[in-house]
């Protein structure tokens, strides 16, 4: 299957406060309405890379890159990239879930007003889609006016999911989205990366290296800021090309 | 004796000592507040409110001027001192969090909370009072606002670092640019931190009598005129407790009772704020 490339990541170095060298020579293919996954050891620099892609090392001074991102043609790396553009195109969900200190229609509609929708109407109907986007409108339909903080934690993942999505991404990264959660919720968060992954390309970090295997079309595989491998998923948890994949994958280290 | 025993005593020797050291600090408190109220009370009347001062060893007249003056003055203070500490404060904690400069900031408005109030009032009769020729009520309002910066800066620059950075990213992630990621997320996430630093710093400044003293003295007239000397409850108690009349110590009583329950509520507003917050 002929998948078109929605990002494609091409010698891409980063280096930490100018000198900490984080990513080495990166070189992958992001194909649209996939789900590509990172996987590796602790502070193999995977959420280092998902971070160069809406460029949010960019909040912090003396970080650089070299090398390119080629988004749909065009190099998000390059200095003139409006961060705040890049940044609606392409959506984040955190580790920890991340509500804002206000209601959870406040929450969803936030985005929406940053991009100067303000009609009520109009915002009612979006945050609803966004809500039943990502399964949480059942449950959040009585107390939209309720503080997000009323939420239990699965549910605040899927209201952060919610608010990333009324916006309508290209891209979602996903940093572990699923690390701070039960099984039950963790199982929700990942049948709804299925169901999204026809709409938008997602791009997750993982620790949990089924949940790779169970949601991802691609994964790559990162070890000391280098890409090892990068395959399809059913490749890599099968057939690794490299020895340190699949000593890896196996469990025998990491 | 057993250790035990002995372990026991000085537990005991401990308890007492810091009990009646408690208590001691405590009598004074009750007893000061007991008095204000007691004599604060039967001084209290309508007229109080309502009329200016009559003329001195007359009986009657009120503190109108005073409650007006001190009002005004107080207002002015908060008016000034509110925005440029909150400002101040998110300068610090946003633009130049982990900067040498901040630190720096933050060290000096420590220090500035400590400085003696009449210190402030002094170098604002440096500052505004001599330069105009007379006693103004501005000088007292910016005098007082001076106190409150540091004060609110302060409250601020902490209420604002509670809040996770992980949410200012998520903010950022939705493509929001700094200025909105504060003023629409991190402040909200602030709010009741910094309200309660805002009223407890109205209730520090509204006791103050030292720094008005240098600056808008004292008024025998009602005025709404900042640019004049102005009365206020805290000089007036000080000028009437020292007087020869018994009409003015009453009135002193009386105006030591009102702005210490004025204080007192928001000092109990701001506590109440909290508690609604973390409950």
């Amino acid at each position: 299957m002929a998948d078109r490339i929605e990002l494609e990541v091409k010698g891409l170095d980063f280096y930490y406060s100018g000198n900490i060298h984080a990513l080495k020579n990166i070189n992958l293919s992001i194909a649209k309405n996939n789900v590509t996954a990172l996987i590796g050891p602790s502070g193999c620099g995977k959420t280092t890379l998902l971070r160069c892609f809406n460029r949010m090392h960019d909040l912090y001074p003396k970080n650089r890159y070299e090398g390119e991102i080629s988004f749909n043609g065009v190099n998000t790396l390059a200095p003139e990239t409006d961060h705040i553009k890049l940044r609606s195109r392409i959506g984040m969900v955190f580790q920890k879930p991340t509500p804002f200190p206000m209601t959870i229609f406040d929450n969803i509609a936030y985005g929406l007003k940053l991009r100067g929708i303000k009609k009520r109407s109009e915002l009612a109907e979006r945050v609803e889609k966004a809500l039943t986007h990502a399964a949480l409108w059942d449950e959040a339909k009585d107390k939209l006016h309720a503080s997000a903080y009323d939420l239990s934690g699965g549910q605040q993942q899927r209201l952060v999911i919610a608010r990333a999505l009324a916006v309508e991404p290209e891209v979602l990264l996903f940093d572990e989205p699923t690390s701070a959660l039960d099984p039950i919720s963790t199982a929700k968060i990942e049948d709804l990366v299925g169901i999204l992954k026809k709409e938008i390309t997602i791009i997750i970090v993982t620790h949990n290296m089924q949940q790779a295997a169970r949601i991802s079309d691609w994964t790559g595989f990162m070890m000391l800021g280098e890409l090892i491998e990068f395959d399809r998923t059913d490749k890599i948890f099968t057939a690794p090309s490299e020895k340190l994949t699949e000593d890896y994958v196996t469990g025998r280290f990491g | 004796m057993t250790r035990e025993q002995q372990r026991k005593i000085e537990g005991g020797i401990a308890l007492t000592f810091s009990t009646l050291a408690a208590l001691l600090g405590l009598f004074w408190l009750v007893f000061i507040l007991g008095d204000v109220l007691v004599h604060g009370i039967k001084a209290l009347n309508p007229s109080l409110f309502l009329n200016d001062p009559s003329p001195p060893g007359t009986e009657g007249g009120g503190l109108r001027n005073a409650f007006i003056g001190q009002m005004l003055i107080t207002l002015c203070a908060t008016l000034i001192g509110v925005p440029v500490g909150v400002l101040g404060g998110t300068f610090l904690a946003e633009y130049a969090r982990g900067t040498k400069i901040a630190r720096v900031i933050s060290v000096l408005a420590d220090i500035m909370v400590s400085v003696p109030s009449i210190v402030i009032g002094t170098f604002i009769y440096a500052a505004l009072v001599i330069p105009i020729g007379h006693f103004n009520g501005w000088a007292g309002a910016v005098a007082l606002s001076v106190i409150m910066i540091p004060v609110v800066l302060r409250t601020t620059e902490d209420m604002l670092s509670l809040v996770s950075w992980t949410v200012r990213e998520a903010a950022f992630a939705l493509g929001a640019p700094y200025y909105k990621v504060i003023t629409q997320v991190v402040y909200r996430g602030a709010a009741t931190g910094i309200l309660t630093g805002i009223l407890l710093s109205i209730a520090r400044v509204a006791g103050e009598t030292a720094p008005l003293l240098f600056t808008s003295f004292n008024n025998s007239f009602f005025s709404w005129d900042m640019n004049r000397p102005m009365a206020s409850l805290t000089v007036t108690i000080f000028q009437y407790a020292m007087g020869p009349y018994d009409d003015w110590h009453k009135q002193a009583w009386a105006a030591a009772f009102v702005i210490t329950i004025f204080i007192l509520m928001l000092t109990i507003l701001g506590r109440l704020i909290i508690k609604w917050r973390y409950s």
